[in-house]
């Protein structure tokens, strides 16, 4: 079986997998990185979002293959040390997640957004995060936290 | 050890332990105190006594406060802990919240049959069966601390008073905080039973009422929240299953060699509807699955399309043939022969799917002698039943140890065992190898048990002064409750009524979905609500406040929203409103405003305005954001969701084709007005859901003139009733 090599939240992983084995199995069911999650398998729900060099991506459509040597992948446990990224702080200020699966992707998405653009207009929000699914329908909060993120004006990844 | 006999030194035990676990029996059985840490004194203690034990105390005054009810997004993890925390005099901020553990006699609650334990987490019922639960186990607490203090200051019990995590005794001026008193804390034997007039009156409450973050917030937001599909075990094995399409179908493998032969494959498990193959990796399970070649039965729903059944429907709805009665109320067929105006009208939904965002999934393992089992698993289940593992191994009940996970969405359909009972049968082939049985969306969408598809006639006749003097509604579908609930009106003062559920029945798999029937039952009362108002030249808020005279609290929620609202001020162009009142253990009436795009068919919901009486508001942000979610899940069935079945097969398998409303589609605002209330709480799960297609249909009906009476509304339809 083949091996690779991926740069994960800063660290360096090594892993054995079939080759064509999805990023998203790679991540949650052999490195334990659950807090990514499966939705749907064909890049329709967003609850995998993971960054890729920085831009958000979903996991459940890339192979391992194709994370070239020395790509940077991000997940919701890399990106804070305490679960207090901003973006995270005013997710909780705003009491966003209710179930809380689609939320990892959510905030992965988020993060990107505010990051290219610190301050982004309604439209822009519901734009960028379209690509996103919640079921228990906690979009208008998800719109909030996600101002209230801007306005606290501190977006940067640690 | 055998039940901590008397001898026992209990002080000994407590000033070693440093942390303590009250057991409080609920029913006077005798109170124990036991060692968190001695696990095995603790089983014994909740194997051999009917008790409770509901709060774990350490020195530092923290304390972990148990929820018994299962978390979907709901609240739970804070709600009753809050509960408890308020009766308690607990300091909040000193609280975290667990699971208990999964055993019904100790943690149940009536659910729906008083005196019955049920740790089931449906039907809205959670807050409302916990909740003198919870008030009298905080209660109880507070009175073994209570008693405590008064035996260590050596001062009468009735001089001491409780606040914020204290006992206090103002007349010697001393306090202690709870976990000071842990080395002193002594179990009054016996502990007096807690009455109601021992609970606090409402108006004291400190810490119900108010808004307090969800407990379990922080870990949804860091990834570190453990759902069943997160579990990973030594020596895990993955499972998954091929169903076919054909609900209910039976497999023939064909090349099970084949399959057997790829790599990281453990075992091939054949069922009665499904192959199951097993395999090292989650990877080469799946492309097991892809590679399995089945021939498949017929099954009982061979050969059904759901979008031809309509006039069948109709046809049984018209027929002579009485179903089953579910209302009646005057004599409904006098008041129609007697009437001066009669209306029939008739509405139809398709099938709706769950599409709970974390697909179905659990973690079983059976140990080597084939007599235990563990599973791990996002249940509405609860413990009741052992989440159906006893019988289908034919282990003993109490051998079944189950470990309670959050669950990423319920809507009901984590209330059925169906993928713990697979789990289970692979997990039996594998042990004592841990398996975990992952759906795929396909399989979690295309092998679903859906909303039923239904078919509502309501016939309703005034008199000559425009009194509204019957009301029948005959529901046609499959699944009894599934289609019928909601068709009483127990808040509209209508002298003549019938309710009635006649049966069609195609062999698709059905299940409770959010609100269940009354989703489409309360969208054909609220319409024909409208339109008999237009028809008597009434305003429709008008119109319901003569039916609810006689439901203070429903008019209440009906007055209120239209203020919110600015009901009967002229609407801004091209935009219209529409109301629709729901009951369903609280009471609500919602509003909405919307455009319409006449080009393509797109409506456009802008806001809505919602008023509920939910008895006393235990949580007022948890029931706002169950009514933003509410509306938003409404609006995405009411608009969007559709599933079709031709041939007996579900024409949809991913959300590329089962479209669930995004966020460009949410309305600018859902503003929600909680009445006070001293009242017992009630369910708000799913309460705001039902509103949504009534009050849509009726703004459309009101900007338009025209009628939408099959759901969901998708712009074909919306354009085939502007052209009609």
């Amino acid at each position: 079986m083949p091996k690779y090599s991926l740069n994960i939240n800063g660290t360096s992983r090594e892993i054995n997998v079939a080759e064509g084995t999805s990023l998203l199995w790679v991540l949650r069911e052999h490195l334990g990185l659950t807090g990514t999650k499966y939705g749907c398998g064909i890049a329709q729900c967003g609850s995998c979002t993971i960054h890729l060099d920085g831009s958000p991506v979903r996991a459940c459509v890339i192979r391992v293959d194709q994370v070239a040597d020395g790509q940077q992948l991000l997940t919701i446990e890399g990106l804070s040390e305490n679960g207090d990224h901003p973006v995270q702080q005013a997710w909780v200020e705003a009491q966003a997640p209710q179930c809380g699966y689609c939320h990892s992707g959510q905030i992965m998405q988020a993060v990107a957004l505010l990051e290219a653009n610190p301050d982004p207009t309604r439209d822009e929000i519901l734009n960028h995060m379209n690509g996103i699914l919640c079921r228990c329908g906690t979009y208008l909060r998800i719109i909030k936290a996600i101002q209230l993120a801007a306005q606290n004006g501190q977006t940067k990844t640690s | 050890m055998s039940g901590l006999p008397n001898t026992y030194s209990r002080r000994y035990f407590l000033k070693t332990s440093g942390e303590v676990a009250f057991f409080i029996g609920v029913s006077g059985i005798l109170p124990q105190l036991v060692s968190c840490r001695d696990s095995a004194g603790l089983q014994e203690q909740l194997e051999k006594h009917e008790l409770t034990a509901w709060v774990k105390l350490a020195e530092d005054g923290s304390m972990t406060i148990f929820n018994p009810a299962a978390e979907m997004g709901q609240g739970s993890m804070t709600a009753l802990p809050v509960l408890f925390a308020e009766e308690m005099d607990a300091d909040w901020e000193k609280v975290t919240v667990a699971f208990s553990p999964q055993e019904t006699d100790i943690y149940g609650s009536e659910g729906w049959a008083p005196g019955s334990k049920l740790m089931f987490t449906v039907g809205s019922r959670t807050t409302h069966s916990y909740y003198p639960v919870m008030r009298k186990a905080g209660a109880q607490a507070r009175y073994v601390l209570l008693h405590s203090a008064a035996r260590h200051w050596e001062a009468p019990l009735e001089e001491l008073t409780t606040s914020n995590g204290e006992v206090i005794h103002e007349a010697s001026g001393r306090r202690m905080g709870y976990g000071e008193l842990v080395p002193h804390l002594e179990m009054p034997d016996p502990l007096p039973e807690i009455g109601d007039d021992a609970l606090k009156n409402p108006a004291d409450f400190k810490l119900v009422g108010t808004v307090l973050p969800r407990t379990e917030l922080p870990q949804k937001v860091d990834g570190s929240a453990q759902f069943a599909c997160d579990i990973r075990l030594p020596d895990m094995v993955y499972g998954l299953l091929e169903r076919g399409t054909l609900h209910g179908a039976a497999p023939t493998l064909r090349n099970e060699a084949e399959i057997l032969a790829l790599e990281g494959v453990l075992k091939v498990v054949p069922l009665d509807y499904a192959i199951g193959v097993v395999a090292t990796t989650l990877e080469a399970a799946l492309a097991a699955k892809s590679a399995l070649k089945i021939d498949w039965s017929d099954a009982p729903a061979s050969g059904f399309d759901s979008q031809d059944i309509y006039p069948e429907y109709e046809r049984i709805a018209a027929s002579r043939s009485k179903g089953d009665v579910r209302t009646e109320i005057g004599d409904f067929s006098s008041a129609w022969s007697r009437a001066a105006n009669r209306y029939t009208l008739d509405f139809k939904n398709d099938y709706v799917y769950h599409a709970q965002m974390e697909p179905l999934n659990a973690v079983v393992q059976v140990a080597q002698d084939g007599q235990h089992a563990e599973v791990w698993v996002g249940s509405q289940q609860g413990p009741d039943t052992k989440l159906g593992i006893p019988a289908l191994l034919g282990i003993p009940p109490e051998n079944v140890t189950g470990h309670l996970q959050y669950l990423g969405g319920g809507f009901g359909r984590r209330s059925m065992n169906d993928f713990i009972e697979e789990c289970g049968a692979l997990a039996r082939e594998l042990a004592p190898r841990p398996v975990k049985l992952i759906w795929t969306r396909e399989d979690d969408l295309t092998y679903g048990a859906y909303r039923p598809l239904s078919f509502q006639r309501i016939t309703a006749c005034t008199d000559a002064s425009g009194r509204l003097t019957g009301f029948s509604h005959v529901v046609v579908g499959d699944g009894g409750n599934l289609a019928a609930s909601g068709i009483a009106n127990s808040h509209y003062a209508i002298p003549n009524q019938w309710g009635e559920w006649r049966e069609a029945s195609h062999g698709i798999r059905l299940k409770h979905w959010r609100a269940v029937g009354h989703g489409p039952n309360k969208f054909a009362i609220e319409c024909s609500l409208d339109e008999i108002a237009y028809g008597q030249g009434m305003d429709p808020v008008a119109f319901r406040r003569t039916l609810m005279a006689e439901s203070p609290r429903a008019l209440a929620t009906l007055d209120k929203a239209a203020e919110m609202a600015g009901w009967g001020s002229p609407d801004a162009e091209g935009r219209a409103k529409g109301v629709a009142f729901v009951e369903h253990g609280s009471l609500g009436t919602g509003i909405c405003e919307i455009s319409l795009n006449r080009e393509n068919g797109q409506i456009r919901v802008h806001r809505f305005w919602i008023a509920i009486d939910a008895g006393v508001p235990v949580q007022p942000d948890i029931i706002k954001a169950q009514m933003e979610g509410g509306i938003i899940m409404g609006m995405s069935s009411v608009l969007k969701e559709q599933l079709t079945v031709v041939g007996g097969r579900p024409q949809q398998s991913n959300f590329h084709d089962y479209q669930l409303l995004r966020i460009q589609d949410v309305p600018e605002a859902i503003e929600t007005a909680i009445l006070p209330s001293v009242e017992r709480p009630e369910g708000v799960g799913e309460t705001a859901t039902p509103m949504v297609a009534g009050a849509i249909a009726n703004a459309f009906l009101k900007l338009t003139g025209k009628r939408l009476r099959h759901l969901p509304f998708t712009p074909e339809r919306v354009l085939e009733a502007l052209s009609s």
